[in-house]
């Protein structure tokens, strides 16, 4: 069983991958530079902010727009541990996923939770517990728990093609 | 009972019947990627221990999100992708200046109707417009089709919108898509493919069908499904390939195209249309014409056809951008660059420009840009203070004129 515990950052509805990570910063060789800048088109001292095991809540739509995989990249390697989310956009989705980045998808989450909560998440099950109560979401199909516990896509290939 | 365009699709492709909401592993008959997307693409497939691709002649690449490059890191990694394409001997390997992923790939006839194509970009479902299962996925996903030639997926659902009427002189299928997104909503269509169907989308042309399609996204779909007709044939120049149709009931919207007004998204989100009386006057300090939504040979006709003879204000800038080379050659051949050079607007090199505001005509603090493209996010096109309203290239053209947004059928 792998839970989660872990301080809530909170963000609103649709916040899209242009705000995760700004396109200027793409073009860089230099990889450390995107936790850097992570959702700094809504906050930009958040970088600065987020501690190795925090987890982010947002509304519905999260990691809309562009297919730039820098934003689940930006978002794990500031040391985020989880996203929940009312909903996630499908391409954020597959990379968070693709990276070992954990995704619930947890209805009533952004009524339950405020900044600064400590919330604990169960893996597993998709369960979130909150200090207003527990919310239960489906959890990730098996082949997408194994790509997670793989660390993602390329560790399962690497296991799956030897 | 019938299946959806999009369920035969990957039924023929498996060899066996597919609903909605199955998880399937499906063979990807093409797919591509962009200097912007490659670089972790080669990354990804590095670390994989991945020498040899699954195809290359399943593969296509085409530099266009910083042509020419903008900064030596940009140089740096459009290089990494280049020696990548010689190593492994990719046929279809488009070089900078030959215009913008979504256009080159169908220009080039290098897809068909009927198949299953995916992308690292997110607006790869542009070409759905073609009868064509096609989706944007991340760089890391596109490594995996790389090296094993399929990837997984879950068969969607298809929610039909159906666009009866004809569209009005001066109102696009960029003002009707616009319009679809305010109704459905920047996440109403999440993990379902969109089926745009109607009376108006069939007297379409295929370029303004890709205008509709490329939005599909916007509403989280994974992709904007269009029939394959003869004029898909011709713009492919593809006789071949499989036509299929929805024939089972599913969900549907309706939308009359012969009401409808030019749409304006106000700033911040895709889903904040209103009809472009509500905003005419706002005042604009950058038009931009260009993209993979609105940056074709139409796109540009329609709007130098305001801007012939006509000056654009001096408080505003324009920036026109042909999706490719091709566009830009009959562009060029039939007059239309010499309508916006006298009109006073600046012409860019192929490619995405300042869509993604990194450069070609970024906005600085409190600046308002009217573009054809199709994002309007906080910051999309330059400062976290700058704002950018979507409309169509007429309306884009009309705003460039009077200096403010404006209704084109006035000018």
């Amino acid at each position: 069983m792998v839970v989660l515990k872990g301080r809530v950052w909170k963000f609103g509805d649709d916040v899209d991958t242009d705000v995760i990570i700004p396109a200027k910063y793409l073009r860089s060789v230099d990889k450390t530079v995107w936790p850097k800048h992570v959702l700094e088109g809504l906050d930009p001292e958040f970088s600065s902010k987020i501690k190795p095991g925090d987890i982010i809540v947002a509304g519905k739509n999260f990691g809309c727009g562009s297919s730039r995989e820098q934003a689940a990249l930006a978002i794990k390697w500031a040391g985020a541990a989880a996203v929940v989310a009312e909903s996630f956009a499908r391409i954020f989705f597959r990379n968070a996923i693709n990276n070992g980045l954990p995704l619930i998808e947890a209805k009533g989450i952004s009524k339950a939770v405020g900044e600064g909560d400590v919330i604990e998440i169960d893996l597993d099950s998709g369960g979130v517990k909150t200090k207003n109560g527990a919310l239960r979401s489906a959890p990730l199909p098996p082949f997408l728990q194994e790509i997670l516990k793989s660390g993602g896509l390329v560790n399962y290939y690497k296991a799956h093609n030897k | 009972m019938g299946s959806t365009a999009v369920e035969k699709i990957i039924s023929s492709a498996l060899g066996r019947k597919v609903s909605e909401g199955e998880f399937v592993e499906a063979p990807v008959d093409f797919a591509y990627f962009h200097d912007g997307t490659g670089p972790l693409v080669i990354d990804a497939l590095d670390e994989m221990g991945v020498d040899r691709i699954n195809d290359k002649e399943k593969v296509g690449i085409v530099f266009d999100h910083s042509v020419p490059p903008y900064n030596d890191q940009g140089a740096t990694l459009q290089a990494k992708v280049r020696r990548f394409a010689r190593a492994q001997g990719i046929p279809r390997f488009h070089d900078l200046g030959d215009g913008i992923c979504h256009q080159v790939i169908p220009e080039k006839g290098y897809v068909a109707p009927g198949q299953i194509v995916f992308g690292a970009d997110s607006h790869t479902c542009t070409l759905g417009a073609f009868g064509i299962f096609s989706t944007g996925v991340g760089a890391t996903d596109l490594a995996y089709i790389l090296a094993t030639g399929k990837t997984w997926m879950k068969v969607p659902e298809t929610l039909m919108v159906e666009c009866a009427g004809v569209l009005d002189d001066r109102v696009s299928s960029k003002d009707l898509i616009l319009e679809i997104v305010r109704v459905i909503g920047t996440d109403g269509a999440t993990y379902k493919a969109l089926e745009f169907a109607g009376g108006a989308v069939r007297a379409m042309s295929q370029a303004s069908r890709m205008t509709m399609s490329n939005m599909a996204v916007e509403m989280g779909a994974k992709t904007g499904f269009i029939e394959a007709d003869d004029k898909t044939a011709v713009f492919l120049n593809r006789p071949d390939g499989k036509r299929f149709k929805t024939d089972r009931p599913v969900p549907k919207i309706e939308v009359d195209a012969g009401r409808l007004e030019p749409q304006v998204a106000c700033p911040g989100s895709v889903a904040n249309v209103k009809p472009i009386s509500e905003v005419e006057g706002v005042h604009i300090d950058q038009a931009f014409l260009g993209s993979c939504t609105n940056g074709r040979y139409e796109d540009l006709y329609e709007a130098a056809r305001l801007l012939r003879h006509r000056k654009i204000h001096r408080d505003t800038r324009m920036i026109v951008i042909p999706a490719s080379k091709e566009t830009y050659i009959d562009a060029q051949r039939d007059g239309l660059l010499d309508v916006f050079l006298e009109a006073g607007a600046i012409i860019g090199v192929t490619g995405c420009g300042p869509c993604l505001g990194v450069h070609m005509g970024v906005i600085g603090e409190n600046e308002v840009c009217i573009s054809t493209s199709n994002r309007n996010f906080i910051g999309r096109m330059g400062a976290r203070s700058s704002s950018v309203y979507l409309a169509s290239p007429q309306a884009v053209a009309a705003s460039a004129i009077e200096g403010k947004i404006t209704d084109p059928r006035r000018v």
